[in-house]
């Protein structure tokens, strides 16, 4: 109380209104700060209605949660039979789980590599049944747990992929070398819609007949194609930015090329590059949504399916708001997970 | 007579057509200590880096304890399990605890086991005199501490010869007296050493030999005592009259 009576103004004075143009700026901000808190908080509470029907949400002006209450179960799990949701729920906590236990740096070790593995397992199995679980094929799959998997596994499975391509490219094997570079470039070269697409429609055209693949498998076969090229460009800034000195101490030690690598380099090298890591991990976990144009139903095509229905034609700014949380608490824990590694690994190496 | 542990013979070296080792013949007897001083750019840190093969050179031979130093990986990586080396700038691994610096070798690329290597690796911090040290991180540790630790570092190989490369020179003056103490330590436990450096000091103290490098030939050589107060060759007198001051 004391502080609020006498720091406060002073705080006030020495950072918001220290010069005549600074106060007008600060006034500025604050009432467009007041006014736009004062509308949000109209719409999501005052004005908003909690229960009713769509001709209720439909007479007032603020948001309609009626509208997710109803939408929330195709929104998250898309086709997957109702009577049987407690298995995706389950299967996303499970992985969830396992991010959450294996994401210490002090739990890297090989038991960590098992118990993601072990996530990946249940959450398929779950997802997808068999023994005594009835069978859900992946067409019904969808919504969150779909947009969970896509995204997870493209950035787990291309990171290693990348880690080779920025190898091979800064290597001295001519072929790999060459390999490399064109695949980075042909991949960097064009949108991931249409490699997509390519994935979707042309694949099959080459396969034998009789022979397909699911499309599942090929969207995400895709997406780790697509995205191990921007993480090889990432992780090859971090190998160049490692010192010469390094792999002379390593080499006159007599550690071999891979050693050298897999011991001193590439520890360093990912560690320099953990801010555009994370920022190609969320730019694809936004990107996964891309696979609603060859008709898989992720996070976001299962919303946009939402606003189809006749009894509830024009909530999709409730929608599109709902669903960006969703993407939002996702990107922003990863961001905030890249800041602790950051630091841990800042304060370690200095 | 005992054997020559390394034979250098008529190395020639080029960079493109810069011709950095001219002819360079040096033959180093099992325990020998051969301090290398000369002007910088004169071929000392390239002539050193053959041993270990972090150069190679177009013409000449060279054997280190018996071994050819040729393209064959096998040969070069078994040259660089016997040879050891400390760098100006230490070159510590900053990801890994000085601990983690001094074992990673040992385990690695001669398979001692853990608990063995972790030993020994105590002794030799204990020998340079940081053994408290262990479970910090190289860049807690001043410039001193860190080059004793690259020394114990080399030494966890136990390697039959150890080259340094003007260990001293990114050191501030008052962390060399730590750093020679330990090489002067180590040069009286009869392991073979080369050493690119201008302390005059440590060289009349532990020095056989002391090899004078100009333009990529090894000019003047001869024992500490001879070297430094009667040189022969004008460049070398030039040279000593400049670092004495
Ligand atoms: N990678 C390189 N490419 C071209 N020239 C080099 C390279 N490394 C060293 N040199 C040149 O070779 C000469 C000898 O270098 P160096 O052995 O480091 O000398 P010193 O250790 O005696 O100071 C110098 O003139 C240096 O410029
Ligand atoms: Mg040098």
């Amino acid at each position: 109380m004391n502080w609020f009576i006498y720091e406060f103004p002073k705080w006030l004075k020495k950072n918001l209104f220290n010069t005549p143009v600074n106060s007008v700026v600060s006034l500025f901000i604050i009432s467009l700060g007041l006014k736009a808190s004062m509308y949000i908080l109209d719409w999501t509470f005052l004005s908003a209605v909690f229960t009713g029907d769509a001709s209720t949400c439909r007479e007032s002006t603020g948001f309609c949660y009626p509208f997710i209450k109803e939408k929330f179960p195709f929104i998250i799990y898309g086709f997957y039979p109702r009577e049987l949701i407690w298995r995706p729920t389950l299967a996303m906590i499970l992985l969830l789980s396992s991010f959450f236990y294996v994401k210490e740096p002090k739990r890297w070790n090989k038991y960590s590599l098992w118990i993601l593995s072990s996530g990946f397992f249940l959450f398929f199995f779950l997802m997808r049944g068999g023994l005594f679980l009835e069978v859900v094929t992946n067409d019904k799959w969808g919504g969150l747990p779909l947009t969970l998997m896509l995204s997870s596994i493209g950035i787990i499975f291309s990171y290693p992929f990348g880690i080779m391509l920025a190898l091979a490219r800064r290597g001295n094997l001519k072929i790999l070398k060459t390999l490399s570079i064109t695949y980075i470039e042909m991949i960097r070269g064009v949108p991931l819609i249409s490699i997509l697409f390519m994935s979707s429609v042309m694949f099959p055209l080459f396969l034998p007949e009789g022979i397909t693949i699911d499309k599942l498998l090929r969207a995400q076969v895709a997406i780790i194609l697509f995205v191990s090229a921007y993480m090889a460009e990432v992780i090859r800034g971090g190998l160049e930015s490692i010192d010469k000195g390094q792999y002379e101490a390593s080499n006159s030690l007599g550690l071999s090329y891979f050693q050298t690598m897999r011991f001193i380099i590439i520890p360093q090298a990912i560690r320099v590059v953990i801010p555009p890591t994370v920022n190609t991990a969320i730019g694809m976990f936004k990107d996964t949504s891309l696979v609603l144009i060859i008709a898989l139903f992720d996070l976001l095509n299962t919303t946009k399916s939402s606003l189809k229905d006749s009894d509830w034609l024009g909530f999709s700014v409730e929608a599109y708001v709902f669903v960006a949380i969703i993407y939002y608490v996702f990107c922003y824990a990863m961001s905030k997970y890249a800041n602790r590694l950051e630091e841990e690994f800042g304060i370690k190496s200095r | 007579m005992s054997e020559n542990i390394i034979e250098m013979n008529k190395i020639n070296k080029w960079y493109d057509d810069f011709h950095v080792l001219k002819d360079v013949d040096l033959n180093v007897k099992k325990g020998e200590k051969i301090v290398i001083c000369g002007p910088s750019g004169s071929g000392k840190s390239t002539m050193i880096r053959c041993i270990n093969r972090l150069e190679e050179f177009q013409q000449g031979s060279l054997m280190v304890d018996g071994i050819n130093i040729n393209n064959n990986i096998k040969n070069i990586e078994a040259v660089r399990k016997d040879v050891g080396m400390v760098f100006q700038h230490f070159n510590l691994f900053p990801h890994l605890t000085i601990l983690e610096n001094l074992t990673l070798a040992p385990t690695r690329v001669k398979r001692v086991p853990k608990e063995e290597a972790e030993l020994m690796a105590m002794e030799y911090l204990d020998l340079v005199r940081i053994g408290d040290q262990a479970h910090k991180f190289p860049g807690q540790l001043s410039g001193g501490q860190k080059q004793r630790v690259a020394i114990a570092r080399s030494l966890c190989m136990r390697p039959k010869v150890l080259l340094f490369d003007e260990p001293t020179s990114a050191l501030d003056p008052e962390m060399v007296k730590e750093v020679l103490d330990v090489m002067v330590k180590l040069a009286k436990e009869g392991i073979t050493m080369l050493c690119v450096t201008h302390e005059m000091g440590f060289a009349r103290e532990v020095a056989d030999r002391v090899l004078f490098m100009d333009e990529g030939r090894i000019v003047e050589e001869n024992n500490p005592n001879d070297f430094f107060d009667n040189p022969k060759n004008e460049r070398t007198k030039n040279f000593l009259s400049q670092i004495i001051h």
